[in-house]
């Protein structure tokens, strides 16, 4: 047997490439690595960016340089997957509109803005975000929120595995995941704090969530819009019926999602919510010896 | 007999009647409570506490105080030894995994005991370190691979017509690993960031957040971004001069972290952004990164919200390391840091840090040598760690092919730590890995500063004198260059993995 370096030597690596090493031609992403901007229109405030085939990296430059320059909307057509639009943006005041279906780690780090997506968004929105609002008005896939900390983040269809994992509040930060479709497994995994809502609105053959829901959960809470069997759920996690008072949030959270992202609050209220909350915010404290 | 315990203390405390003044001190120097004073004012130490951590030695002014092995004698079986025994006694008393501090104290073989360095004789003169310069000067990044350069013309010199990557520039080829505040002081934390700043190397914020009281030195600074998120936000991101991802960590790969809410006060909560008093758990994996690929995006998010900072990516050295590590350079990692199995911590179950992973000094071998076959070694630089005891361990390693070292338990030492592995309780008496203020408060943190910066200038004249006796003016020409180390007393197969020849034969 050849030796695994010897195999690997006959890897043929590329062609060698000019400038910075980094991005790999047309490996990750719509648009083709360059510096071909799109093409900007600003009326006052409002700037629009046509994204059709602009590489990620400029796109999201221009974003910058636009709120930068004043803008408090910008409008994206044609975004057609490139990713982290929105990332580490620190304003108030300022909101992007994503016409297309944006990429992977849509406002991750973001850090005030709002950003309205009319179509489907993919994975790893909102990771690790700081505060703002992210609206999305299809489905949207996995890690959702990951590590959020605090603002926003409604779906209006469906979402994908592993929403809302090791979501955390902090003071008054308090992040908030409302979907107004249907989750898949592991929803709330890790959940150290923050709301999540699910309503399941609408027919479909999807159950209302999956399976391991609030798996390691210590903190936070989940409301479902319905039940939950007991075998959906992690080990750590129980359920009861809310509060009248968690009544009043989840009413408040959902008719701001309603508004927001165009659904009927009416069906959304219109049976029992199932909590879904920890045991402990200290799972694992009895597990080692000291 | 709830109370019953089969394990008998590990060290018995002695205080010499005579010389004890009866001053007290002890009684409040130990953290983790041993002495109590009885009716006559004599301390009365309660063996079964004791960590051997010598803090009460160090600060008895009488000098009165031994700490002892406890001489107890257990039946001896090479198979079930005392130390297996007493394990099986606290697990059965308590049904808990064993939790532990530190590194990997197992007597493994030591592989940098095994490595000699060359020196010139007759044939090629060596260098007189304290006469000519010596450049120790490190940058890690990536290297392009080529370089494009305009010719002189027009009465201007030849131009780097390149852009490069950005670099990091260390003075010399040491810096600090990754030490959350939370399992570490804030103590610590400021003298490791004002000792890097006045070295010119790096600090390591571990997953825990950066303290606002830092920012002075970010310059100097890796802010790490974990699986736990822990007070990651863009502010944060943006303050280092890197951004450290870090999937594994030497001494428990493949397994979260897990401060326990006892450790979470004030400042560790607004650092963390976390709530007072709840675990903070770190889980296994980032849930975000379950291929190469989840990796380069999240390389990419950091370096898009940084205007593309240099990356480092941390794992833990295991069996496959060499391939991962090709992974992590093409997903667009600068630095890989490699951390071995002897890498400390502030808490891991003893069971994973004791038999996982593998050394640090196989684990830079197969490394370089995998990344130099795939033609990509210039793409990332490669730190290593876990378990650099010495200036020795750092030529070696550099010479098996490393950029640069990290320490962090060696550093830790510096700074009073006397390797007593308790760190996971929280008492640590030397004021380091604890967040009790009034231990805290025990580590002067410029005092600390100074005695790192003494440490670390040490090794750098000894590696200065390393490189003049190797007949090379720059670390640059021993780096990777395993044609000067030869092993001794490693079997063939080790010493094949590692390249290096057996001492005896030339070149
Ligand atoms: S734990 Fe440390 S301070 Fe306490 S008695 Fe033992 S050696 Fe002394
Ligand atoms: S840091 Fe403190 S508790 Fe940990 S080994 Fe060193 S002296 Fe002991």
């Amino acid at each position: 047997m050849m030796p695994s370096s010897e195999a690997a030597r006959n890897v043929p690596t590329g062609p060698a490439r000019k400038g910075p090493i980094g991005i790999e031609p047309g490996r990750i992403n719509a648009g083709q690595p360059g510096t071909e901007k799109g093409r900007v229109s600003r009326v006052g405030e409002t700037a629009r960016i046509d994204a059709r085939g602009v590489y990620y990296k400029t796109l999201n430059g221009q974003i910058r340089e636009q709120i930068e320059g004043g803008a408090t909307r910008v409008v994206l057509d044609n975004v057609n997957g490139q990713r982290y639009i929105g990332a580490a943006i620190a304003a108030q005041g300022v909101t992007i509109e994503v016409n297309g279906v944006p990429g992977n780690d849509l406002a991750t780090f973001m850090d005030g803005p709002t950003v309205v997506v009319n179509e489907n968004a993919q994975d790893g929105v909102g990771n690790t975000m700081n505060s703002g609002l992210v609206v999305v008005k299809g489905d949207a896939g996995d890690v959702l929120g990951y590590g959020m900390r605090g603002g926003r983040l409604y779906v209006r269809g469906d979402v994908g595995y592993r929403v809302g994992i090791h979501m955390k509040a902090y003071e008054d930060r308090r992040p908030v995941i409302v979907v107004g479709g249907r989750a898949r497994d592991f929803l709330g995994e890790y959940m150290a704090g923050g709301e999540i809502i699910l309503l399941g609105l609408g027919e479909s053959e999807l159950p209302l969530v999956g399976s391991y829901v609030g798996t390691g959960m210590h903190g936070g809470v989940i409301y479902l819009r319905g039940e939950v069997a007991g075998h959906q759920l992690g080990k750590e996690a129980g359920t009861a019926a809310p509060t009248d008072d968690e009544m009043a949030r989840i009413e408040e959270l959902t008719l701001d999602f309603c508004t927001r992202a165009g659904c009927d609050a009416a069906e959304a209220l219109d049976r029992p919510f199932t909590k879904v909350f920890p045991y402990s915010h200290r799972p694992y404290g009895k597990l080692y010896a000291y | 007999m709830a109370e019953m315990t089969f394990t008998r203390p590990e060290f018995r405390v002695r205080i010499d009647r005579e010389t004890c003044i009866k001053c007290g001190r002890c009684v409040h120097q130990c953290g983790w409570g041993v002495y109590v004073l009885d009716d006559e004012g004599r301390p009365r130490p309660d063996h079964a506490k004791c960590a051997a951590c010598h803090r009460c030695v160090t600060f008895c002014p009488a000098d009165a105080i031994t700490i002892e092995k406890n001489p107890l004698a257990y039946k001896e079986s090479d198979s079930l030894s005392a130390a297996h025994r007493k394990a099986v006694w606290r697990q059965a008393e308590t049904g808990g995994v064993l939790l532990t501090g530190m590194g990997n104290d197992k007597p493994y073989l030591r592989i940098f005991d095994h490595l000699l360095l060359d020196a010139c004789q007759v044939t090629n003169p060596s260098i007189d370190p304290l006469r000519e310069p010596m450049e120790l000067r490190t940058y890690l990044g990536r290297k392009p691979d080529y370089v494009e350069v305009a010719p002189a013309a027009n009465g201007l010199g030849p131009r780097l017509l390149t852009e490069l990557d950005p670099q990091l520039e260390l003075q010399t080829p040491i810096m600090f690993g990754g030490m959350s505040f939370g399992s570490v002081s804030l103590n610590v934390h400021r003298a490791l960031a004002m000792a890097a700043k006045e070295l010119g190397t790096y600090m390591n914020t571990g997953e825990g957040g950066l303290h606002a009281d830092l920012q002075p030195y970010q310059d100097n600074i890796i802010v790490q971004c974990a699986s736990g998120r822990f007070g990651v936000h863009a502010d944060y991101l943006q303050a280092g001069a890197a951004v450290e991802i870090k999937i594994g960590q030497g001494a428990k790969p493949g397994i979260g972290g897990h401060l326990p809410g006892e450790k979470i006060d004030e400042a560790v909560s607004t650092t963390r952004m976390i709530p007072q008093g709840s675990d903070a758990l770190s889980p296994a994996p980032h849930h975000d990164i379950y291929s190469i690929e989840d990796l380069r995006q999240l390389i990419y998010a950091i370096k898009e919200s940084t205007g593309y900072k240099p990356v480092s990516v941390k794992i833990a050295a295991v069996h496959n390391v060499a391939a991962i590590a090709s992974g992590v350079v093409r997903a667009g990692a600068d630095i890989v840091y490699l951390d071995g199995f002897r890498g400390g911590t502030g808490a891991a179950p003893t069971i994973i840090r004791d038999h996982v992973g593998i050394p640090i000094e196989i684990a830079i071998a197969v490394v370089d040598q995998r990344l130099r076959d795939e033609g990509i070694r210039n793409r990332a630089s490669i730190v290593a760690a876990g378990g650099i005891r010495s200036s020795a361990d750092v030529t070696k390693a550099i010479a098996l092919g490393a950029d640069a070292c990290a320490i962090g338990t060696t550093a830790l030492v510096a700074l009073g730590c006397h390797v007593c592995q308790k760190c996971h309780t929280g008492c640590c008496s030397w004021g380091i890995c604890t967040q009790r203020p009034e231990l805290v408060r025990r580590l002067d943190p410029e005092w600390g500063a100074e005695r790192v910066i003494n440490l670390v200038r040490a090794w750098s004249h000894e590696l200065a004198e390393v490189l003049g006796a190797l007949g090379v003016n720059a670390i640059e020409s021993m780096r990777g260059s395993r044609e000067r180390l030869r092993s001794l007393g490693l079997d063939e197969s080790t010493s094949r993995m590692l390249g290096v020849k057996p001492a005896g034969l030339g070149h």
